[in-house]
């Protein structure tokens, strides 16, 4: 814990918004239906800053944030608390949502949010944007947009915000 | 928290973590699709040994919005008519694989009685004259969201009127109300006011009307007339009741609640359909919210883990 570094700088992250930003109106040939959802809560800043970004670039596209908290496979196995209340004001149906969360690990949360995006509507598309992919996949999940690759081991934590990443 | 049987025991920590919960309960609720996941495997049992259609259907709907499965037992049909004692009943049930029961009972103490007989968390659905704290809950969440208070009910003016001493409801919401901040008043003749109590009381409902947030009125039971606690219903109805001079009376913003089922003509002596504050249907809505709460919060939210820890 003592071992704290920072791997990006705010800086860093803000490049990495205004690429992600680019690579997702690129990707989707426009901005036609595009939706953007953040995970709670590590996700919600970065969806935000990407909602900011985009309407920079082109145009407001619409921007909601999910707790999967209730869709989770280890409800149970370890405390959950939920974070904010899900916010999707918008039609999910026949939209392309793009999922943003901080830090991709494990892909469970990922899936867990996919469950829930389904009982909000059938989406055309669901793509996945995350800030830091640190690898240790157990699901077979990847990323569409990647801010960063992180190669980690699983003893150490990865923190990231508008500030920067820090491992330790 | 493993079990949930009264608002002491459950304390101002989890009580206000049951209302936030309840906000993403009621969330969920308001989706096209309102059902999660979230208690897949888990089995809830409805164990009512007193009548009561609405709690028992919110219990089950609030089960099932989880994806639990659930069992009612219905004492009118069960063994308990020939002669099966409580203990047999609760173990055999048990016996069958329940991770929750949920208990009314005509008896004060039931539901911790149960306690000690399964290793299932209990949650109290009614115990006698003595507490019903999710009924409580679902008042403060109705408070809670009606009025904006997210925070406390400090400042809060609220009236409870009624048969205060023969109800449950009563006595966990002073519990609930006080814990969260507001001023409580009870309001009932001296014949249904408890032997003690550490709220104010008034026996005169027009001392008090004007400068209330909240009128929270009991059910009146018929029974009381028979028992002479009151001169009449029509008497009950003139000092004590809703009428329609008295709802004006009440402050623009005040709500109007009631935990049902409601006696029109006697308590409610008008048409509370036509009161502008009247939340008595969003107490029946926000009752399924936190219930999900309170399940999820004893059998998924693991919070159990954290205390064994």
């Amino acid at each position: 814990m003592t071992d704290s570094k920072q791997v990006l700088g705010p800086d860093d992250v803000r490049r990495a918004v205004t690429r992600m930003a680019h690579e997702i109106i690129e990707r989707n040939h426009g901005l036609e239906g595009v939706a953007l959802i953040g995970l709670q809560r590590g996700g919600v800043w970065l969806a935000e800053s990407l909602g900011v970004e985009i309407a920079r670039i082109d145009h407001e596209i619409p921007v909601g944030s999910i707790d999967a908290s209730l869709y989770r496979d280890d409800i149970g196995l370890r405390p959950v608390s939920p974070a904010s209340v899900s916010e999707v004001n918008f039609a999910i149906d026949g939209s392309t949502v793009v999922l943003v969360d901080d830090v991709l690990y494990t892909g469970r949360t990922v899936k867990a949010a996919l469950d829930a995006i389904t009982d909000y509507g059938r989406p055309a598309a669901v793509q996945l944007a995350v800030l830091v992919d640190r690898g240790h996949r157990e699901l077979p999940i990847r990323p569409d947009y990647v801010g960063k690759n992180l190669p980690t081991s699983a003893t150490e934590e990865v923190v990231a915000t508008v500030d920067g990443v820090v491992i330790s | 928290m493993k079990h949930f049987r009264s608002i002491d025991e459950a304390g101002p920590q989890a009580i206000r973590r049951l209302l936030d919960l309840a906000d993403h309960m009621a969330e969920v609720n308001r989706r096209p699709n309102p059902k999660v996941p979230a208690l897949r495997g888990k089995t809830v049992c409805n164990v009512f040994f007193e009548d009561s259609t609405r709690t028992r259907l919110s219990f089950e709907t609030a089960a099932k919005r989880l994806s639990a499965d659930t069992m009612n037992f219905a004492v009118s049909s069960s063994s308990v008519n020939k002669g099966e004692s409580l203990r047999d009943t609760i173990e055999t049930i048990a016996a069958m694989g329940v991770d929750a029961f949920v208990i009314r009972h005509k008896s004060s103490g039931v539901p911790w009685q149960v306690a000690q007989w399964t290793d299932a968390s209990v949650i109290n659905a009614g115990d006698g004259w003595h507490s019903h704290p999710t009924q409580a809950l679902l008042d403060c969440y109705t408070i809670r969201t009606s009025l904006g208070r997210s925070e406390s009910f400090e400042g809060l003016r609220i009236a409870i009127v009624g048969d205060i001493k023969h109800s449950r409801v009563a006595r966990s919401d002073v519990r609930a109300f006080t814990m969260l901040g507001a001023d409580v008043t009870l309001v009932a003749p001296r014949t249904l006011l408890p032997p003690v109590t550490d709220v104010p009381v008034v026996t005169t409902l027009d001392d008090i009307i004007e400068d209330l947030d909240v009128i929270y009125l009991l059910r009146m039971q018929h029974e009381r007339m028979t028992e002479s606690l009151v001169p009449s219903l029509r008497e009950y109805t003139t000092r004590f009741g809703l009428t329609a001079e008295r709802a004006a009376r009440l402050p623009e913003h005040a709500l109007i609640m009631h935990p049902g089922p409601m006696n029109r003509g006697v308590e409610m002596a008008v048409d509370p359909s036509e009161l502008p504050g009247s939340v008595i249907t969003q107490q029946v809505t926000n009752g399924i919210a936190v219930r999900m709460a309170v399940l999820f919060d004893l059998l998924g939210s693991g919070s159990n883990l954290e205390e064994n820890e």
